[in-house]
């Protein structure tokens, strides 16, 4: 069982290479060296802060794009290629398709995460002397913006599992926008009255919380990450994209293939 | 010539012609827009909003803000602006975005604070930034200096500066000048000593080059205040006692009132006027000083400061 998870997730991974995901680092290195050399141009005391905090947006951004767009794609594309078949018709089950499907998007995003990373610790060398201890919470960051590609790839797998590619993205990006509003809507919910608050409140809870995964402001200007919420956001982010996961599964499941 | 290379010819003359084209046409648009003058304005000026609109990437936006508030205030600096209205506005959200972002806070009461053409002549402005900075980084003494140096050069309110460079002085790690400040501020405000123990504070406590020159400059200005003083008084005490006034400033060292000629932090020597005043032979490039200046100097539009 697991080899075939682990088959589908290396072929997940190395379509992405072929589809030239990782052309994106290039695109990176350009923005990161540009900030790196011009910040200090035309602004004054914040080189290493926007290295830090434009480093850990493209990280996330470029990655959410890549999330979504090839996430929207995994179920999709193997239909209209027919490939699908010639996957299902072998001992493989359709759970075993969606989790290796999934493990292997999430890998590339690793990958590519990792290579930005490098590139970020680059250009704070390049604007700083030498590294500072607190320079190691931006790789806390790093692992959250990780954290929040599993939850947003579960999301775009599971619109992928019964939407079109179109509507797929709308539906994933639109959740990685609301779900940076989570804690607004928390506080709105505990605001409102009734029938209100309980939706509200519902609402809140079952869309991702993306923004207790985002630390960059803090982490930029060297401000330590508690282990307590280390922890937490690694169970609620395992945990959602989990759930996300199952219901991808279940409907992928029942979908008639014809 | 082949089909393909004739329409690949074409196509690439066309391309070229099209890109002068446009260039020519964007500078045409810059000359009609800056004949149009439009009015400053800031589309978004809700923190709050902004806020929300990042998407949780605040510190990038205030990265983004803060480096606009910088071009506002060097672009206007330069053009010899008196009026600076999207100034506050812009510290204000670049501050609500990131209130850790204490290099906004740090220069950005010093753009605030001076009187044009120095700054924007908002010392009040400039107080609330630094308070709203104190309130959220209590633990950076810089930011009490800050407020004190306003208070005590800008306001004049020197119960108010003793008062911060108090507070500063409590917290850890705080430079030990700041009690100094903070005792002899009651004793000695107003006095050309106290101004100089504040600017050598802040040349010695910083490690940016513009903030070091700015400190620098005002150093020479006030050197030069004290110098054309001291000539001045010395010069009237020459000719009570002469009869006449010096003919150049060698007289007063011969008459054993002084040991050397001075020469201004430029290296250039002072010149004594008829009337008996005393003159810097480059004021272009001593900004900040208040003694020295021709009769009806006017000052060149701002520049950068030269390096220290």
């Amino acid at each position: 069982m697991s080899s075939r998870i682990a088959y589908i997730a290396f072929n997940t991974f190395r379509e992405a290479v072929r589809d030239r995901v990782l052309y994106n680092l290039v695109a990176f290195a350009v923005l990161m060296s540009g900030a790196a050399i011009l910040v200090g141009q035309i602004s004054i005391g914040i080189e290493r802060l926007v290295v830090v905090n434009l480093g850990l947006a493209a990280v996330s951004l470029f990655g959410m794009v890549i999330a979504i767009f090839i996430g929207i794609a995994l179920v999709s594309k193997e239909i209209d290629k027919r490939t699908l078949y010639t996957v299902l018709s072998r001992p493989v089950q359709r759970w075993e398709f969606i989790v290796g499907k999934f493990l292997g998007l999430a890998g590339t995003l690793v990958v590519n995460t990792v290579f930005m990373a490098v590139g970020v610790f680059a250009a704070l060398l390049y604007v700083s002397p030498h590294f500072q201890v607190a320079d190691t919470w931006i790789l806390v960051a790093l692992y959250f913006i990780v954290l929040q590609f599993l939850i947003i790839t579960s999301l775009a797998l599971l619109f992928s599992s019964f939407s079109s590619p179109l509507l797929s993205a709308v539906f994933a990006f639109s959740l990685f926008v609301i779900g940076s509003f989570s804690e607004d809507l928390r506080g709105f919910a505990a605001l409102a009255q009734g029938a209100t608050r309980w939706l509200a409140t519902a609402a809140a809870y079952l869309v991702p919380d993306f923004s207790s995964l985002n630390v960059i402001s803090s982490v930029a200007h060297g401000q330590p990450v508690a282990s307590q919420l280390i922890l937490s956001n690694t169970l609620y982010a395992v945990v959602y994209a989990g759930m996300i996961l199952c219901g991808a599964v279940v409907i992928f499941e029942h979908r008639n293939l014809k | 010539m082949k089909s393909p290379r004739r329409i690949t010819l074409v196509a690439s003359v066309l391309l070229g012609l099209c890109l002068l084209a446009s260039v020519l046409l964007l500078r045409q648009l810059d000359q009609v827009r800056n004949r149009a003058a439009p009015q400053e304005v800031l589309y978004l000026s809700s923190p709050k909003v902004l806020k929300r609109l990042s998407l949780g990437y605040q510190g990038l936006l205030a990265d983004v803000y803060w480096t606009r508030a910088v071009q506002y205030f060097g672009s206007k600096h330069y053009a010899g602006a008196r009026s600076y209205e999207l100034l506050a506005p812009l510290l204000e959200i670049t501050t609500a975005l990131d209130p850790n972002l204490t290099v906004a806070y740090e220069f950005g009461a010093n753009f605030l604070a001076p009187q044009p053409p120095n700054g924007a002549g908002m010392p009040q402005a400039a107080v609330e930034l630094a308070e709203y900075g104190v309130r959220n980084n209590p633990n950076d003494w810089h930011l009490y200096y800050d407020l004190g140096f306003i208070y005590y050069v800008e306001l004049k309110d020197y119960t108010r500066a003793s008062d911060a460079f108090a507070r500063g002085s409590r917290v850890p790690d705080a430079h030990p000048f700041l009690k100094v400040m903070a005792a002899q501020m009651a004793q000695h405000s107003g006095e050309v000593g106290m101004a100089r123990m504040l600017w050598t504070t802040t040349y010695q406590s910083t490690a940016d080059r513009s903030i070091r020159a700015n400190a620098a400059a005002h150093l020479r200005a006030l050197q030069v205040d004290e110098d054309v003083g001291t000539l001045e008084k010395l010069v009237s005490l020459y000719r009570e006692q002469k009869g006449h006034p010096p003919s150049v400033l060698g007289d007063l060292q011969t008459a054993g009132m002084l040991s050397a000629v001075p020469v201004d932090p430029l290296g250039h020597s002072y010149k004594l006027m008829s009337d008996g005043h005393i003159e810097v032979r480059d004021p272009d490039n001593l900004p900040f000083i208040e003694k020295g200046l021709p009769p009806g100097y006017v000052a060149l539009p701002p520049k950068f400061l030269p390096s220290d």
